[in-house]
Protein backbone atom coordinates (compact mmCIF):
# COMPACT_ATOMS: atom_id res chain seq x y z
CA UNK A 1 0.00 0.00 0.00
CA UNK A 2 2.63 2.66 1.22
CA UNK A 3 4.64 1.95 -2.58
CA UNK A 4 1.17 2.94 -4.13
CA UNK A 5 1.12 5.81 -2.16
CA UNK A 6 4.18 6.75 -2.30
CA UNK A 7 4.18 7.02 -6.25
CA UNK A 8 1.09 9.37 -5.50
CA UNK A 9 3.24 12.22 -4.62
CA UNK A 10 5.98 11.89 -7.29
CA UNK A 11 3.24 11.40 -10.20
CA UNK A 12 0.69 13.42 -9.86
CA UNK A 13 2.41 16.48 -11.48
CA UNK A 14 4.11 14.24 -13.87
CA UNK A 15 1.17 13.32 -15.70
CA UNK A 16 0.90 17.31 -16.69
CA UNK A 17 2.94 16.35 -19.18
CA UNK A 18 1.38 13.71 -20.47
CA UNK A 19 -1.03 14.83 -23.29
CA UNK A 20 -4.54 14.03 -21.61
CA UNK A 21 -7.12 15.58 -23.88
CA UNK A 22 -8.85 17.44 -20.73
CA UNK A 23 -6.04 19.43 -18.68
CA UNK A 24 -5.18 17.52 -15.53
CA UNK A 25 -7.36 18.68 -12.41
CA UNK A 26 -10.19 20.07 -14.83
CA UNK A 27 -13.36 18.12 -14.41
CA UNK A 28 -13.74 15.28 -16.92
CA UNK A 29 -16.86 13.51 -16.20
CA UNK A 30 -20.24 15.62 -14.02
CA UNK A 31 -22.59 13.94 -12.14
CA UNK A 32 -25.30 16.51 -11.14
CA UNK A 33 -28.81 15.88 -8.84
CA UNK A 34 -28.45 12.07 -10.25
CA UNK A 35 -31.40 10.22 -9.17
CA UNK A 36 -32.06 6.25 -9.43
CA UNK A 37 -34.70 4.54 -8.64
CA UNK A 38 -35.73 0.85 -8.80
CA UNK A 39 -39.79 0.50 -8.17
CA UNK A 40 -40.34 2.85 -5.10
CA UNK A 41 -36.39 2.85 -3.91
CA UNK A 42 -34.59 5.16 -4.89
CA UNK A 43 -30.85 3.91 -5.40
CA UNK A 44 -29.64 7.11 -5.96
CA UNK A 45 -30.77 10.28 -4.37
CA UNK A 46 -29.23 13.58 -6.00
CA UNK A 47 -25.77 12.70 -5.97
CA UNK A 48 -23.60 15.27 -7.64
CA UNK A 49 -19.76 14.52 -7.88
CA UNK A 50 -16.98 15.39 -10.26
CA UNK A 51 -14.21 13.09 -11.87
CA UNK A 52 -11.50 14.90 -12.80
CA UNK A 53 -8.57 14.80 -15.41
CA UNK A 54 -5.70 12.74 -14.65
CA UNK A 55 -6.88 11.57 -11.01
CA UNK A 56 -8.62 8.81 -9.53
CA UNK A 57 -11.60 9.80 -7.50
CA UNK A 58 -12.70 6.96 -5.21
CA UNK A 59 -16.55 6.32 -4.18
CA UNK A 60 -16.90 4.52 -0.91
CA UNK A 61 -19.78 3.46 1.43
CA UNK A 62 -20.76 0.53 2.55
CA UNK A 63 -23.29 -2.40 0.20
CA UNK A 64 -26.27 -1.02 -0.62
CA UNK A 65 -25.09 2.55 -0.61
CA UNK A 66 -25.98 2.78 -4.61
CA UNK A 67 -22.34 2.78 -5.69
CA UNK A 68 -22.98 0.32 -8.46
CA UNK A 69 -26.12 2.04 -9.49
CA UNK A 70 -23.89 5.17 -9.60
CA UNK A 71 -21.56 3.65 -11.95
CA UNK A 72 -24.34 1.87 -13.86
CA UNK A 73 -26.39 5.07 -14.12
CA UNK A 74 -23.51 6.94 -15.48
CA UNK A 75 -22.82 4.66 -17.97
CA UNK A 76 -27.06 4.06 -19.11
CA UNK A 77 -27.51 0.77 -17.59
CA UNK A 78 -29.97 1.92 -15.69
CA UNK A 79 -32.03 4.95 -16.56
CA UNK A 80 -32.08 8.23 -14.11
CA UNK A 81 -35.63 9.59 -13.00
CA UNK A 82 -33.53 13.01 -12.68
CA UNK A 83 -30.27 14.89 -12.91
CA UNK A 84 -27.54 15.04 -15.45
CA UNK A 85 -24.32 12.97 -16.50
CA UNK A 86 -21.43 15.08 -18.66
CA UNK A 87 -18.22 14.10 -20.14
CA UNK A 88 -16.02 16.23 -21.48
CA UNK A 89 -18.84 19.12 -21.08
CA UNK A 90 -21.11 16.67 -23.51
CA UNK A 91 -24.43 16.01 -22.11
CA UNK A 92 -24.35 12.32 -22.36
CA UNK A 93 -27.51 11.23 -19.89
CA UNK A 94 -29.63 10.03 -22.81
CA UNK A 95 -26.74 7.97 -24.67
CA UNK A 96 -27.35 4.68 -25.45
CA UNK A 97 -25.04 2.48 -23.67
CA UNK A 98 -23.53 1.24 -26.82
CA UNK A 99 -22.51 4.61 -27.40
CA UNK A 100 -20.70 5.18 -24.44
CA UNK A 101 -17.20 3.35 -25.15
CA UNK A 102 -17.05 5.93 -28.16
CA UNK A 103 -17.53 8.76 -26.47
CA UNK A 104 -14.49 7.93 -23.61
CA UNK A 105 -16.42 6.16 -21.31
CA UNK A 106 -15.31 2.57 -20.37
CA UNK A 107 -17.42 0.92 -17.80
CA UNK A 108 -16.01 -2.56 -15.69
CA UNK A 109 -18.76 -4.01 -14.29
CA UNK A 110 -18.58 -5.46 -10.71
CA UNK A 111 -17.95 -9.90 -10.86
CA UNK A 112 -14.88 -8.78 -13.10
CA UNK A 113 -16.98 -8.96 -16.21
CA UNK A 114 -14.87 -11.26 -18.51
CA UNK A 115 -16.86 -13.18 -21.67
CA UNK A 116 -15.69 -16.63 -20.00
CA UNK A 117 -16.77 -18.75 -23.11
CA UNK A 118 -14.31 -16.39 -25.29
CA UNK A 119 -10.17 -17.19 -25.37
CA UNK A 120 -8.18 -14.20 -23.36
CA UNK A 121 -7.08 -12.66 -26.56
CA UNK A 122 -10.96 -12.92 -27.73
CA UNK A 123 -11.64 -10.68 -24.73
CA UNK A 124 -9.49 -8.16 -25.38
CA UNK A 125 -10.50 -8.13 -29.12
CA UNK A 126 -13.79 -7.42 -28.19
CA UNK A 127 -12.50 -4.37 -26.56
CA UNK A 128 -11.32 -2.81 -29.44
CA UNK A 129 -14.27 -3.65 -31.47
CA UNK A 130 -15.60 -0.44 -31.74
CA UNK A 131 -12.69 1.51 -33.27
CA UNK A 132 -12.06 -0.93 -36.43
CA UNK A 133 -8.56 -2.38 -37.13
CA UNK A 134 -6.20 -1.71 -34.19
CA UNK A 135 -2.77 -1.84 -34.51
CA UNK A 136 -1.16 -5.30 -32.83
CA UNK A 137 1.45 -3.25 -30.83
CA UNK A 138 -1.48 -2.54 -28.81
CA UNK A 139 -2.60 -5.89 -27.61
CA UNK A 140 1.30 -6.33 -26.89
CA UNK A 141 1.23 -3.29 -25.24
CA UNK A 142 -1.63 -4.53 -22.79
CA UNK A 143 0.17 -7.64 -22.94
CA UNK A 144 3.01 -5.92 -21.39
CA UNK A 145 1.54 -4.42 -18.70
CA UNK A 146 -0.35 -7.87 -17.72
CA UNK A 147 2.35 -10.50 -18.78
CA UNK A 148 0.53 -12.70 -16.57
CA UNK A 149 -2.55 -13.17 -19.14
CA UNK A 150 -0.12 -12.62 -21.89
CA UNK A 151 1.17 -16.30 -21.19
CA UNK A 152 -2.58 -17.54 -21.06
CA UNK A 153 -4.05 -15.55 -24.30
CA UNK A 154 -5.15 -18.58 -25.89
CA UNK A 155 -6.89 -20.24 -23.09
CA UNK A 156 -10.87 -19.96 -22.30
CA UNK A 157 -11.09 -16.74 -20.04
CA UNK A 158 -13.07 -19.63 -17.79
CA UNK A 159 -9.72 -20.84 -16.63
CA UNK A 160 -7.91 -17.45 -15.16
CA UNK A 161 -7.90 -16.75 -11.68
CA UNK A 162 -10.03 -14.14 -9.98
CA UNK A 163 -6.80 -11.89 -10.44
CA UNK A 164 -6.18 -12.50 -13.76
CA UNK A 165 -9.87 -11.89 -14.61
CA UNK A 166 -9.22 -8.52 -13.07
CA UNK A 167 -6.10 -7.73 -15.29
CA UNK A 168 -7.49 -9.02 -18.45
CA UNK A 169 -11.17 -6.60 -18.01
CA UNK A 170 -8.88 -3.66 -17.54
CA UNK A 171 -6.41 -4.22 -20.64
CA UNK A 172 -9.88 -5.13 -22.20
CA UNK A 173 -11.06 -1.39 -20.93
CA UNK A 174 -7.45 0.13 -21.72
CA UNK A 175 -8.04 -1.29 -25.78
CA UNK A 176 -10.66 0.75 -26.06
CA UNK A 177 -8.80 3.55 -25.14
CA UNK A 178 -11.08 5.55 -22.72
CA UNK A 179 -10.57 8.88 -21.27
CA UNK A 180 -12.09 7.40 -17.88
CA UNK A 181 -12.60 4.06 -16.78
CA UNK A 182 -15.09 3.26 -14.46
CA UNK A 183 -13.97 0.57 -12.36
CA UNK A 184 -16.65 -1.24 -9.92
CA UNK A 185 -15.23 -3.12 -7.12
CA UNK A 186 -11.98 -4.22 -8.75
CA UNK A 187 -10.47 -6.00 -5.24
CA UNK A 188 -13.97 -8.06 -4.30
CA UNK A 189 -12.48 -11.52 -3.53
CA UNK A 190 -8.82 -10.69 -4.32
CA UNK A 191 -6.10 -11.40 -1.99
CA UNK A 192 -4.43 -7.94 -0.60
CA UNK A 193 -1.26 -9.13 -2.38
CA UNK A 194 -3.43 -8.85 -5.50
CA UNK A 195 -5.17 -5.52 -4.76
CA UNK A 196 -1.79 -3.66 -4.24
CA UNK A 197 -0.48 -4.65 -7.17
CA UNK A 198 -3.63 -3.73 -9.63
CA UNK A 199 -3.70 -0.62 -7.81
CA UNK A 200 -0.51 0.18 -8.11
CA UNK A 201 -0.84 -0.55 -12.01
CA UNK A 202 -3.75 1.82 -12.20
CA UNK A 203 -1.87 4.71 -10.56
CA UNK A 204 1.01 3.64 -13.01
CA UNK A 205 -1.48 4.32 -15.92
CA UNK A 206 -2.88 7.53 -14.30
CA UNK A 207 0.10 8.95 -13.74
CA UNK A 208 2.36 8.15 -17.16
CA UNK A 209 -0.88 8.12 -19.66
CA UNK A 210 -3.04 10.65 -18.29
CA UNK A 211 -5.52 7.94 -17.82
CA UNK A 212 -8.65 9.23 -15.50
CA UNK A 213 -10.12 6.77 -13.41
CA UNK A 214 -13.63 6.68 -11.29
CA UNK A 215 -13.43 4.02 -8.89
CA UNK A 216 -16.02 2.74 -6.71
CA UNK A 217 -15.10 -0.05 -3.68
CA UNK A 218 -16.14 -1.29 -0.77
CA UNK A 219 -12.28 -1.82 0.61
CA UNK A 220 -12.38 1.63 1.64
CA UNK A 221 -8.46 1.53 3.38
CA UNK A 222 -7.14 0.54 -0.68
CA UNK A 223 -8.88 2.23 -2.39
CA UNK A 224 -8.06 5.72 -0.48
CA UNK A 225 -4.38 4.58 -0.61
CA UNK A 226 -4.43 4.83 -4.02
CA UNK A 227 -7.20 7.42 -5.18
CA UNK A 228 -6.55 11.11 -4.99
CA UNK A 229 -10.25 12.31 -4.34
CA UNK A 230 -12.80 10.49 -2.10
CA UNK A 231 -16.94 10.74 -2.20
CA UNK A 232 -18.24 8.72 0.86
CA UNK A 233 -22.13 7.83 -0.32
CA UNK A 234 -24.80 6.60 1.92
CA UNK A 235 -27.92 5.39 1.31
CA UNK A 236 -27.70 7.03 -2.07
CA UNK A 237 -26.52 10.43 -1.05
CA UNK A 238 -23.02 11.93 -1.01
CA UNK A 239 -22.26 12.58 2.76
CA UNK A 240 -18.43 14.17 1.60
CA UNK A 241 -16.14 14.63 -0.78
CA UNK A 242 -12.27 15.72 -0.09
CA UNK A 243 -9.22 14.77 -0.77
CA UNK A 244 -8.60 10.75 -0.23
CA UNK A 245 -5.58 12.07 2.61
CA UNK A 246 -7.94 14.18 4.77
CA UNK A 247 -10.63 11.13 4.45
CA UNK A 248 -7.92 8.82 5.97
CA UNK A 249 -6.96 11.52 8.49
CA UNK A 250 -10.82 11.27 9.64
CA UNK A 251 -10.95 9.17 12.08
CA UNK A 252 -14.71 9.60 13.21
CA UNK A 253 -16.11 9.51 9.35
CA UNK A 254 -13.88 5.75 8.63
CA UNK A 255 -15.82 4.74 11.92
CA UNK A 256 -19.11 5.67 10.46
CA UNK A 257 -19.12 5.26 7.04
CA UNK A 258 -15.81 3.24 5.86
CA UNK A 259 -15.58 0.24 8.40
CA UNK A 260 -12.12 0.83 9.14
CA UNK B 1 -22.10 -55.71 -45.66
CA UNK B 2 -23.98 -54.23 -48.59
CA UNK B 3 -27.17 -53.79 -46.32
CA UNK B 4 -25.03 -52.00 -43.85
CA UNK B 5 -22.91 -49.57 -46.21
CA UNK B 6 -26.08 -48.65 -47.54
CA UNK B 7 -28.10 -48.31 -44.04
CA UNK B 8 -25.41 -46.58 -42.70
CA UNK B 9 -24.76 -44.01 -45.79
CA UNK B 10 -28.55 -43.41 -45.37
CA UNK B 11 -28.15 -42.87 -41.80
CA UNK B 12 -25.53 -40.03 -42.74
CA UNK B 13 -27.26 -38.76 -45.10
CA UNK B 14 -30.48 -38.08 -42.87
CA UNK B 15 -28.08 -37.40 -40.34
CA UNK B 16 -26.45 -34.33 -41.72
CA UNK B 17 -29.73 -33.16 -42.45
CA UNK B 18 -30.83 -33.11 -38.47
CA UNK B 19 -27.55 -32.14 -38.20
CA UNK B 20 -27.92 -29.19 -39.62
CA UNK B 21 -31.53 -28.21 -38.14
CA UNK B 22 -30.39 -28.57 -34.60
CA UNK B 23 -27.43 -26.76 -35.64
CA UNK B 24 -30.19 -23.73 -36.30
CA UNK B 25 -32.10 -24.26 -32.85
CA UNK B 26 -28.32 -24.20 -31.21
CA UNK B 27 -27.73 -20.88 -32.51
CA UNK B 28 -30.67 -19.40 -31.41
CA UNK B 29 -30.77 -20.94 -28.00
CA UNK B 30 -27.26 -19.86 -27.30
CA UNK B 31 -27.78 -16.44 -27.86
CA UNK B 32 -31.28 -15.88 -26.73
CA UNK B 33 -31.98 -18.92 -24.93
CA UNK B 34 -34.99 -19.67 -26.56
CA UNK B 35 -36.04 -22.78 -28.40
CA UNK B 36 -37.27 -21.85 -31.62
CA UNK B 37 -40.28 -24.03 -32.30
CA UNK B 38 -41.36 -21.80 -35.52
CA UNK B 39 -37.80 -23.11 -36.87
CA UNK B 40 -39.68 -25.86 -38.86
CA UNK B 41 -42.39 -23.83 -40.41
CA UNK B 42 -40.37 -21.03 -41.10
CA UNK B 43 -37.73 -22.94 -42.99
CA UNK B 44 -41.48 -24.58 -44.81
CA UNK B 45 -42.58 -20.84 -46.20
CA UNK B 46 -38.62 -20.97 -47.72
CA UNK B 47 -39.66 -24.35 -49.35
CA UNK B 48 -42.71 -23.26 -51.07
CA UNK B 49 -41.04 -19.94 -52.01
CA UNK B 50 -37.96 -22.47 -54.14
CA UNK B 51 -41.13 -24.50 -54.96
CA UNK B 52 -43.11 -21.61 -56.37
CA UNK B 53 -40.01 -20.35 -58.42
CA UNK B 54 -39.21 -23.68 -59.62
CA UNK B 55 -42.62 -23.96 -61.39
CA UNK B 56 -42.13 -20.50 -62.41
CA UNK B 57 -39.50 -21.67 -64.31
CA UNK B 58 -36.52 -20.95 -62.73
CA UNK B 59 -33.43 -23.34 -62.18
CA UNK B 60 -33.21 -25.00 -58.77
CA UNK B 61 -30.45 -23.02 -57.93
CA UNK B 62 -31.98 -19.73 -58.39
CA UNK B 63 -34.50 -20.77 -56.09
CA UNK B 64 -32.34 -22.44 -53.53
CA UNK B 65 -30.48 -19.17 -53.34
CA UNK B 66 -33.94 -17.17 -52.96
CA UNK B 67 -35.17 -19.38 -50.87
CA UNK B 68 -31.89 -18.63 -48.30
CA UNK B 69 -31.91 -15.21 -48.83
CA UNK B 70 -35.51 -15.49 -47.94
CA UNK B 71 -35.13 -17.82 -44.78
CA UNK B 72 -32.47 -14.67 -43.53
CA UNK B 73 -35.25 -12.06 -43.81
CA UNK B 74 -37.83 -13.92 -42.34
CA UNK B 75 -35.36 -15.15 -39.45
CA UNK B 76 -34.16 -11.47 -39.35
CA UNK B 77 -38.17 -9.90 -39.34
CA UNK B 78 -39.05 -12.85 -36.50
CA UNK B 79 -36.56 -11.50 -34.22
CA UNK B 80 -37.25 -7.84 -34.44
CA UNK B 81 -41.24 -7.93 -34.89
CA UNK B 82 -42.29 -11.22 -32.57
CA UNK B 83 -39.43 -12.34 -30.27
CA UNK B 84 -38.34 -8.81 -29.81
CA UNK B 85 -40.97 -7.84 -27.14
CA UNK B 86 -40.90 -11.18 -25.25
CA UNK B 87 -37.24 -11.29 -24.92
CA UNK B 88 -36.03 -10.94 -21.53
CA UNK B 89 -39.57 -11.72 -20.18
CA UNK B 90 -40.67 -15.01 -18.20
CA UNK B 91 -39.60 -17.64 -20.34
CA UNK B 92 -42.74 -19.22 -21.06
CA UNK B 93 -43.76 -16.23 -22.84
CA UNK B 94 -41.09 -16.88 -25.56
CA UNK B 95 -42.07 -19.95 -26.06
CA UNK B 96 -45.59 -19.75 -26.65
CA UNK B 97 -44.94 -16.93 -29.23
CA UNK B 98 -42.58 -19.43 -31.13
CA UNK B 99 -45.27 -22.15 -30.83
CA UNK B 100 -47.87 -19.64 -31.41
CA UNK B 101 -45.74 -18.73 -34.68
CA UNK B 102 -45.22 -22.34 -35.70
CA UNK B 103 -49.11 -22.91 -36.05
CA UNK B 104 -49.52 -19.42 -37.81
CA UNK B 105 -47.12 -19.54 -40.74
CA UNK B 106 -47.81 -23.30 -41.12
CA UNK B 107 -51.80 -21.95 -41.49
CA UNK B 108 -50.29 -19.13 -43.85
CA UNK B 109 -48.65 -21.50 -45.89
CA UNK B 110 -51.88 -23.30 -46.33
CA UNK B 111 -53.51 -20.56 -47.14
CA UNK B 112 -50.87 -19.11 -50.02
CA UNK B 113 -49.45 -22.38 -51.29
CA UNK B 114 -52.52 -24.90 -50.81
CA UNK B 115 -52.37 -27.92 -48.58
CA UNK B 116 -52.28 -30.56 -51.35
CA UNK B 117 -48.87 -32.52 -51.52
CA UNK B 118 -46.28 -31.06 -54.39
CA UNK B 119 -43.48 -32.63 -55.87
CA UNK B 120 -40.07 -30.85 -55.05
CA UNK B 121 -37.59 -31.59 -57.24
CA UNK B 122 -33.85 -32.95 -56.62
CA UNK B 123 -30.53 -31.45 -59.10
CA UNK B 124 -29.13 -34.51 -58.53
CA UNK B 125 -29.98 -38.32 -59.60
CA UNK B 126 -31.22 -40.50 -56.93
CA UNK B 127 -29.43 -43.55 -58.51
CA UNK B 128 -26.55 -45.48 -56.34
CA UNK B 129 -23.40 -46.49 -58.21
CA UNK B 130 -22.51 -50.52 -58.95
CA UNK B 131 -19.29 -52.14 -58.61
CA UNK B 132 -20.10 -55.20 -59.75
CA UNK B 133 -23.27 -56.66 -58.33
CA UNK B 134 -23.20 -54.64 -55.55
CA UNK B 135 -25.04 -51.98 -55.73
CA UNK B 136 -23.54 -48.73 -53.44
CA UNK B 137 -26.61 -46.13 -52.12
CA UNK B 138 -24.36 -43.24 -52.68
CA UNK B 139 -26.27 -41.30 -54.49
CA UNK B 140 -25.43 -38.12 -56.30
CA UNK B 141 -28.03 -36.26 -53.87
CA UNK B 142 -26.69 -38.09 -50.92
CA UNK B 143 -23.51 -36.28 -51.99
CA UNK B 144 -24.76 -33.07 -52.24
CA UNK B 145 -26.82 -33.12 -49.04
CA UNK B 146 -23.53 -33.83 -47.38
CA UNK B 147 -21.61 -31.73 -48.99
CA UNK B 148 -23.61 -28.74 -48.78
CA UNK B 149 -24.17 -29.00 -44.95
CA UNK B 150 -20.57 -29.64 -44.34
CA UNK B 151 -19.70 -26.37 -46.76
CA UNK B 152 -22.37 -24.20 -44.29
CA UNK B 153 -21.08 -25.70 -41.31
CA UNK B 154 -17.57 -24.55 -42.68
CA UNK B 155 -18.56 -21.17 -43.25
CA UNK B 156 -20.62 -20.72 -40.06
CA UNK B 157 -17.21 -21.85 -38.18
CA UNK B 158 -15.03 -18.95 -40.41
CA UNK B 159 -17.59 -16.63 -39.60
CA UNK B 160 -17.18 -16.93 -35.70
CA UNK B 161 -13.76 -18.06 -35.65
CA UNK B 162 -12.05 -15.48 -37.94
CA UNK B 163 -14.17 -12.48 -38.26
CA UNK B 164 -14.60 -9.20 -36.39
CA UNK B 165 -18.61 -9.64 -36.86
CA UNK B 166 -18.49 -13.45 -35.77
CA UNK B 167 -16.59 -12.22 -32.12
CA UNK B 168 -19.08 -9.34 -32.11
CA UNK B 169 -22.01 -12.24 -31.93
CA UNK B 170 -20.39 -14.55 -29.59
CA UNK B 171 -19.57 -11.95 -27.28
CA UNK B 172 -23.60 -10.64 -27.47
CA UNK B 173 -24.23 -14.48 -27.07
CA UNK B 174 -22.39 -15.27 -23.64
CA UNK B 175 -21.73 -11.61 -22.48
CA UNK B 176 -24.99 -9.14 -23.37
CA UNK B 177 -23.97 -6.23 -20.85
CA UNK B 178 -19.87 -6.54 -20.92
CA UNK B 179 -20.60 -6.71 -24.92
CA UNK B 180 -22.80 -3.10 -24.59
CA UNK B 181 -20.79 -1.97 -22.54
CA UNK B 182 -17.91 -2.34 -25.31
CA UNK B 183 -19.57 -1.11 -28.18
CA UNK B 184 -21.18 -3.98 -29.70
CA UNK B 185 -24.66 -3.71 -30.90
CA UNK B 186 -25.93 -6.26 -29.06
CA UNK B 187 -29.66 -5.90 -30.58
CA UNK B 188 -28.27 -6.16 -33.85
CA UNK B 189 -26.19 -9.15 -33.38
CA UNK B 190 -29.24 -11.10 -32.23
CA UNK B 191 -31.27 -10.34 -35.36
CA UNK B 192 -28.38 -11.08 -37.41
CA UNK B 193 -27.93 -14.44 -35.21
CA UNK B 194 -31.54 -15.50 -35.69
CA UNK B 195 -31.39 -14.76 -39.93
CA UNK B 196 -28.25 -17.12 -40.19
CA UNK B 197 -30.10 -19.92 -38.09
CA UNK B 198 -33.10 -19.25 -40.35
CA UNK B 199 -30.88 -19.94 -43.36
CA UNK B 200 -29.46 -23.03 -41.94
CA UNK B 201 -33.31 -24.29 -41.06
CA UNK B 202 -34.16 -23.29 -44.55
CA UNK B 203 -31.19 -24.96 -45.90
CA UNK B 204 -32.10 -28.66 -44.06
CA UNK B 205 -35.50 -27.91 -45.02
CA UNK B 206 -34.95 -27.77 -48.69
CA UNK B 207 -32.67 -31.08 -48.87
CA UNK B 208 -35.25 -32.86 -46.50
CA UNK B 209 -38.21 -31.89 -49.25
CA UNK B 210 -35.50 -33.02 -51.96
CA UNK B 211 -36.85 -35.90 -54.21
CA UNK B 212 -40.02 -35.41 -52.04
CA UNK B 213 -43.42 -34.28 -51.09
CA UNK B 214 -44.00 -30.95 -49.43
CA UNK B 215 -47.37 -29.40 -47.46
CA UNK B 216 -47.49 -27.49 -45.24
CA UNK B 217 -46.46 -29.71 -42.04
CA UNK B 218 -44.11 -31.52 -44.10
CA UNK B 219 -41.35 -30.54 -41.43
CA UNK B 220 -42.92 -32.18 -38.70
CA UNK B 221 -41.03 -35.02 -38.43
CA UNK B 222 -37.66 -32.95 -38.46
CA UNK B 223 -38.63 -30.78 -36.49
CA UNK B 224 -38.81 -33.32 -33.14
CA UNK B 225 -35.61 -35.23 -34.43
CA UNK B 226 -33.60 -32.00 -35.07
CA UNK B 227 -34.90 -30.99 -31.43
CA UNK B 228 -33.73 -34.54 -30.23
CA UNK B 229 -30.55 -34.13 -32.04
CA UNK B 230 -29.88 -30.77 -30.70
CA UNK B 231 -30.69 -31.66 -26.65
CA UNK B 232 -28.39 -34.85 -27.63
CA UNK B 233 -25.68 -32.28 -27.71
CA UNK B 234 -26.53 -30.41 -25.23
CA UNK B 235 -28.38 -27.14 -26.63
CA UNK B 236 -25.40 -25.11 -26.40
CA UNK B 237 -23.13 -26.32 -28.32
CA UNK B 238 -22.82 -26.66 -32.36
CA UNK B 239 -20.51 -29.50 -32.40
CA UNK B 240 -22.95 -31.34 -30.23
CA UNK B 241 -25.81 -30.33 -32.50
CA UNK B 242 -23.83 -32.27 -35.60
CA UNK B 243 -22.99 -35.03 -33.65
CA UNK B 244 -26.11 -35.48 -32.21
CA UNK B 245 -27.41 -35.25 -35.49
CA UNK B 246 -25.38 -37.67 -36.97
CA UNK B 247 -25.74 -40.22 -34.02
CA UNK B 248 -29.63 -39.54 -34.12
CA UNK B 249 -29.58 -40.35 -38.04
CA UNK B 250 -27.43 -43.59 -38.14
CA UNK B 251 -29.88 -45.03 -35.13
CA UNK B 252 -32.85 -44.34 -36.93
CA UNK B 253 -31.31 -45.75 -40.07
CA UNK B 254 -30.01 -49.33 -38.30
CA UNK B 255 -33.95 -49.52 -36.61
CA UNK B 256 -35.43 -48.83 -39.80
CA UNK B 257 -33.16 -51.34 -42.07
CA UNK B 258 -32.51 -53.87 -39.68
CA UNK B 259 -35.31 -54.13 -36.99
CA UNK B 260 -38.47 -56.36 -38.14
CA UNK B 261 -41.29 -53.52 -39.05
CA UNK B 262 -38.66 -51.06 -38.02
CA UNK B 263 -39.77 -47.93 -39.76
CA UNK B 264 -42.65 -47.77 -37.79
CA UNK B 265 -40.57 -47.83 -34.72
CA UNK B 266 -38.45 -44.86 -35.94
CA UNK B 267 -40.18 -42.17 -34.10
CA UNK B 268 -40.22 -43.87 -30.75
CA UNK B 269 -36.68 -45.00 -31.51
CA UNK B 270 -35.66 -41.27 -30.80
CA UNK B 271 -37.98 -40.91 -27.75
CA UNK B 272 -36.18 -43.64 -26.53
CA UNK B 273 -32.59 -42.44 -27.68
CA UNK B 274 -33.14 -39.11 -25.70
CA UNK B 275 -34.55 -40.46 -22.45
CA UNK B 276 -31.07 -42.61 -22.61
CA UNK B 277 -28.69 -40.00 -22.98
CA UNK B 278 -30.64 -37.46 -20.87
CA UNK B 279 -30.23 -40.39 -17.88
CA UNK B 280 -26.75 -40.96 -18.58
CA UNK B 281 -25.74 -37.26 -18.87
CA UNK B 282 -28.68 -34.83 -17.84
CA UNK B 283 -27.01 -32.05 -19.31
CA UNK B 284 -26.80 -33.85 -22.99
CA UNK B 285 -23.27 -35.16 -24.69
CA UNK B 286 -21.79 -32.11 -24.75
CA UNK B 287 -22.56 -30.23 -22.06
CA UNK B 288 -19.10 -29.02 -20.34
CA UNK B 289 -18.17 -25.70 -21.17
CA UNK B 290 -15.21 -26.51 -22.57
CA UNK B 291 -17.08 -27.65 -25.77
CA UNK B 292 -19.22 -24.49 -25.66
CA UNK B 293 -16.56 -22.34 -27.62
CA UNK B 294 -16.60 -22.70 -31.55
Amino acid sequence: MTDAQGSTSVSVGASAGAGARTAPGAALLEVEGLTSAYGPVRALDGVTLSAEAGRITAVLGANGAGKTTLLRTISGLVRPVAGRVTLGGEDITRAPVEAMVGKGMAHVPEGRGVIAELTVDENLRVGSLFRGKVEKSEFDRVYDIFPRIAERRDNPAHTLSGGERQMLVIGRALLAQPRILLLDEPSLGLAPRIVAQIFGLLRTLVDSEGLSVLLVEQNARSALSVADVGVVLNLGRVVVTDQARSLMADEGLRHAYLGF
Amino acid sequence: MQQFVNVTLSGLTQGMIYAAFALALVLIWRSTRIVNFAQGSMAAATAFIALALINAGQSYWVALIVALASGFILGAVVERVIVRPVEGGPELNAVIVTLGLFVAIQALIAIIFGSSFQSFPTPFGVRGFTIGDTTILLTPTSVYIIVSVLITMALLVALFRFTRVGLAMRASAFGQEVARLLGVRVGRMLTLGWALAAVVGSLSGLLIAGGGFIYPAYMDSLIVFGFVAAVLGGLDSPVGAIVGGLILGLALSYVSGYVERGSALVNVSALVILMVVLLVRPGGLFASSTARRA
